[in-house]
């Protein structure tokens, strides 16, 4: 065996010839640079790597990266992404998805691949919205939407993409937004560090059909008040002077925003995050500005054993080669009729 | 084999006999249908068998609707089909005799087992008054025997509860049955002993009963009419055989598939249905010959687990029903557009929508041939026989790596359970068609083509230099980049049409069956027809009628030199359990004037039947 020494790839390396074909001004052009220099930074091997998608306008992701690549059909990419797991363990797998791909058409199978622990990395693009069928309502869209589908408003409750992934059993929720880019590079290093389904809701903006849909977190100014940046073993502070947090309102299980030395509020009533605290989790991400702060970052992470690594136990080591059909087509009863 | 009884040294001689064990579905009549099965090939006879079981996992108690059946068709003679009638009935409740006794020839024989016609049961079967007191049986030689009660006899004293010892009422019939074709009992006693290791009363109970069985026929006053019956083995060709149902047959092929593809692993995506189940059980256990069996959340999960199996370079095959095919239409047109291989079985079962679960049937042809969007063709291949399942397995393997495509594979619900005597073959003999990579980057384009097969480049992911990407979007005929040229759309429609041509090049010729080369009627058939349209054809061409049985396995492409052979007949006849759907393809085709023979009762056809259309066809 040769081996030669890899050249350090950068994150323009990571870009295909083809031409990016999304709208002006879209977040997924934000989030498919954050991509590609995470996959700079993390050094890992283009032939080695996998971008599964459904079908939406995040769904073409795969063609503008210069790795392997599958452009299935609309939501079961969970579903090939696992036979690609099964089929070879060793690939590293990303699943590229839409609030609609993944969680309308293809919740199903977001559902298993997440309880089963799939071993890869999900990328849910998040933007409450059908963007490549021109502006219907999705499943992430709230109440009242107004859309081509619902001129008086949608009349759906719409799912919580994180607290969906934490009920079905996911081993790490992550959250970030499009434009956040080291913010969003660091979840998703921790996304591809951990073994195991990697579940990242990125909020993401369509500026033609429901541009400013994440503004009451986003929008310069209050951004920093309206988002709380979890990092595991740090207490949950936010806001410009870092005097905001979140607690436990005393007697209940119910989360609350807090100010540092007001009410004799002190630091030993702040929360520490510990990723492992699947309850904690499952508050955090249910926090709705503008009462509470948008919880970010990675949420949860307990790791568990992966599936296909179970699957792949229960095989035999003999190879195929040398399988003795014969034998086996003669195992049980057998008798002979003499020529 | 055994010795003719002592007691009895007249047994009279059969070449052939149909038996039918029918009763409740919580009696046990396939497990003992099974039995009877084992030791009639370990006799030596050659045979045939229909499994015929309702939906209902327990169907109510004593009902028509509820009831199990198990014929078994065997003989010295070549076994082809399941009988047209039978010989022997064995009818363990009220409800099975009124749902069977139809079939039974006159003269023929019936055991009744009188313990289970109370009132009541004879109320819920639909009978007004006791058959067993009128002359409703008068046609018949009738065993009436209180099976009951003497299999409660045989399991006295071992303690086991009234509802356990009932249970072993089967095992005493067949004793009785083994008994009166002089059967061995070596291989039931050896499997009732395995069966139920850790359960040593009801093991006893088992073949107490099983024994008692055989005694009361050894022993016991039987009617003067009731004889015990000598069949001789058949006269089968040399080798080692065992007993193989379809499904067994089609595991083994696709194992022997896998092997010749030199591919390391098989990955099979399913989802539980009626009735291909089997087929996902039995490659759950080839683990350790590097099967992977994913149970998925659906069908179309299933499939597209193939899929990416596929895609990263394993065997990927599904396995479903027509209702499961349907839901995976949409991948398969995925696995059409981006020419990977795929393996899609489909075990047929009667009727649009849910249907009939456990009856057979043949009319997802249409579906296999038709039944996606676009211009999607793919090749089709069906399994005519129980063992036919293992070569159509391995073809089915042959097709999709060496033509890089989907492939279906047709059988149905009548193969999938019935078992035969198979003369083993030489595993080693398959020619093997390896699969090779691309691995060299250089020229390397994911949708350039082998010039003979047309079949594209399998560049697997983890092979360096030969990064790309596919889906589901038209792609450029060489790069693979999303093309929406109309030039290049034209081009690859046509590029996918062509694969088919090339195969049709690759199969072999049509062969007639049996028969004349060229005459009067020509009988076409496909998938599990095969066994009463060839006894059929036997019966009239031994008659000396110009008549030949055709038989198809390759669907699309059909063979090249089928025309021809048709245009040789003045009649072409297609005998399907559909309302008639090769004999549309094969008048489109060919425009011949071929005519359908059709039936859709959930039942295989009768030979009769299709001797008696030919005789029509004939007489015209």
């Amino acid at each position: 065996m040769t081996t030669t020494q890899l050249p350090q790839l950068s994150a323009k390396d990571f870009g295909s010839d083809q031409e990016v074909r999304w709208c002006p001004g879209c977040g997924d052009y934000a989030i498919l640079k954050a991509v590609q220099r995470t996959l700079a930074d993390l050094g890992v091997r283009r032939e080695n790597t996998v971008f599964v998608s459904g079908i939406g306008c995040a769904s073409r992701f795969p063609y503008y990266v210069s790795t392997y690549g599958f452009h299935t059909i609309h939501g079961r990419a969970p579903a090939l992404a696992t036979g690609v797991k099964l089929a070879n363990p060793e690939l590293d797998v990303w699943v590229i998805t839409g609030d609609g791909d993944g969680l309308s058409i293809g919740g199903n199978h977001m559902l298993h691949m997440l309880r089963r622990n799939v071993d890869l990395q999900i990328i849910l693009f998040n933007n409450e919205v059908y963007g490549l069928t021109k502006g219907q309502y999705s499943p992430t869209s709230r109440r009242g939407f107004r859309s081509p589908s619902t001129p008086m408003g949608s009349i759906d409750n719409p799912i919580a993409p994180g607290a969906f992934a934490l009920g079905v059993g996911a081993r790490f929720v992550a959250r970030s937004i499009d434009t956040l880019t080291p913010h969003l590079m660091g979840v998703l290093s921790r996304a591809h560090e951990h073994k195991g389904a990697s579940f990242v809701e990125v909020f993401q903006n369509c500026v033609v059909f429901n541009d400013g849909a994440f503004a009451a977190f986003t929008e310069k100014g209050i951004a920093v008040e309206q988002q709380l940046h979890l990092e595991h073993g740090k207490p949950m502070l936010f806001g410009k002077e870092r005097n905001r947090g979140i607690r436990l309102r005393p007697g209940s299980i119910v989360l609350e925003a807090v100010t540092l030395g007001e009410n004799g509020v002190g630091m030993e009533d702040i929360l520490v995050h510990d990723e492992r605290d699947h309850a904690m989790a499952q508050l955090l991400v249910a926090m709705q500005p503008p009462q509470l702060p948008i919880a970010l970052g990675v949420i949860h992470c307990d790791p568990a054993p992966t599936y296909e690594r179970e699957a792949l136990a229960q095989l035999g080591s003999t190879p195929v080669a040398e399988l003795d059909l014969n034998a086996l087509l003669r195992k049980g009863r057998t008798w002979t009729v003499p020529g | 084999m055994s010795s003719p009884s002592a007691t009895r040294p007249e047994r009279e001689v059969r070449d052939t006999v149909v038996i039918r064990f029918a009763g409740d579905s919580g009696d046990g009549m396939q497990l003992t249908g099974l039995r009877f099965t084992q030791e009639t090939a370990l006799a030596g006879s050659d045979l045939a068998t229909f499994p015929d079981y309702p939906a209902e996992i327990r169907a109510p108690a004593g009902t028509t609707y509820g009831v199990s059946a198990f014929q078994i068709h065997f003989g010295a003679l070549d076994i082809t089909s399941v009988g047209d009638e039978l010989d022997v009935l064995v009818a363990m409740n009220p409800a099975a005799l009124k749902v069977s006794l139809a079939d039974l020839r006159m003269g023929g024989t019936v055991l009744v087992d009188t313990g289970s016609f109370t009132d009541r049961n004879l109320q819920k079967a639909g009978y007004a008054k006791n058959p067993l007191d009128d002359h409703a049986l008068a046609p018949y030689q009738v065993l009436k025997l209180d099976v009951t009660r003497h299999a409660m006899d045989a399991v006295d004293g071992l303690g086991l509860s009234q509802k356990e010892a009932l249970r072993c009422r089967n095992m005493w019939a067949l004793g009785l049955m083994l008994w009166m074709y002089g059967r061995s009992r070596r291989a039931t006693v050896e499997w009732i002993e395995k069966k139920f290791t850790a359960t040593p009363d009801v093991r006893d109970a088992n073949l107490r009963a099983l024994n008692a069985g055989h005694a009361f026929g050894e022993t016991a006053e039987m009617p003067s009419h009731v004889a015990g019956y000598s069949v001789a083995a058949a006269e089968l060709p040399p080798g080692t055989y065992r007993t193989v149902s379809g499904t067994e047959a089609l595991s083994w092929g696709l194992l022997a598939g896998l092997k010749a593809s030199g591919i390391q692993r098989m990955v099979l995506g399913s989802y539980p249905i009626t009735p291909a189940s089997p087929l996902l059980h039995n490659l759950a256990g080839f683990k350790e010959y590097g099967v992977v069996t994913f149970q998925a959340e659906d069908e179309i999960a299933a499939v597209c687990s193939a899929i990416g199996a596929s895609y990263a370079g394993a065997l990927g095959v599904t396995s479903s029903s027509g209702p499961g095919i349907a839901l995976k239409g949409e991948a398969i047109g995925l696995a059409i557009a981006t020419e990977l291989p795929l393996v899609i079985v489909n075990a047929q079962r009667a009727g649009p929508s849910t249907g009939l679960p456990t009856k057979t049937e043949q009319s997802d042809l249409y579906q296999a041939l038709f039944g996606r969007n676009g211009d999607a063709p793919l090749p089709v291949v069906a399994t005519a026989t129980p063992s036919d399942s293992y070569e159509v397995g391995i073809e089915a393997v042959r097709l999709a790596v060496t033509y890089m495509t989907p492939v279906m594979l047709l059988t149905d619900g009548f193969l999938a359970n019935a078992a035969e005597p198979w003369l083993i073959p030489d595993a080693d003999a398959v020619e093997p068609f390896p699969v090779r990579f691309r691995t060299d980057p250089e020229g390397f384009q994911p949708f350039m083509r082998d010039e003979r097969t047309l079949a594209r480049a399998w560049a697997i992911p983890g092979t360096p230099g030969l990064e790309h990407r596919i889906g589901g979007l038209e792609r450029h005929h060489g790069t693979g980049n999303i093309s929406y040229d109309p030039d290049n759309h034209q081009y690859m429609t046509d590029i996918r049409l062509e694969k088919l041509r090339r195969i049709a090049l690759d199969i072999p010729r049509q062969e007639i069956s049996i028969g004349v080369e060229s005459g009067d009627v020509a009988v076409v058939g496909w998938g599990s027809t095969w066994g009463p349209i060839h006894q059929a054809v036997r019966i009239l061409h031994a008659e000396g009628k110009q008549v030949a049985h055709i038989h198809l396995r390759y669907l699309w492409p059909l063979p090249p030199n089928l025309g021809d052979l048709l245009r040789r007949f003045k009649a072409v006849l297609v005998p399907e359990m559909n309302t008639g759907q090769l004999v549309t393809v094969l008048r489109s085709e060919y425009l011949v004037p071929a005519k359908g023979v059709n039936k859709v009762t959930g039942k295989p056809f009768k030979v009769r039947e299709i001797v008696d259309a030919v005789r029509a066809a004939l007489e015209k």
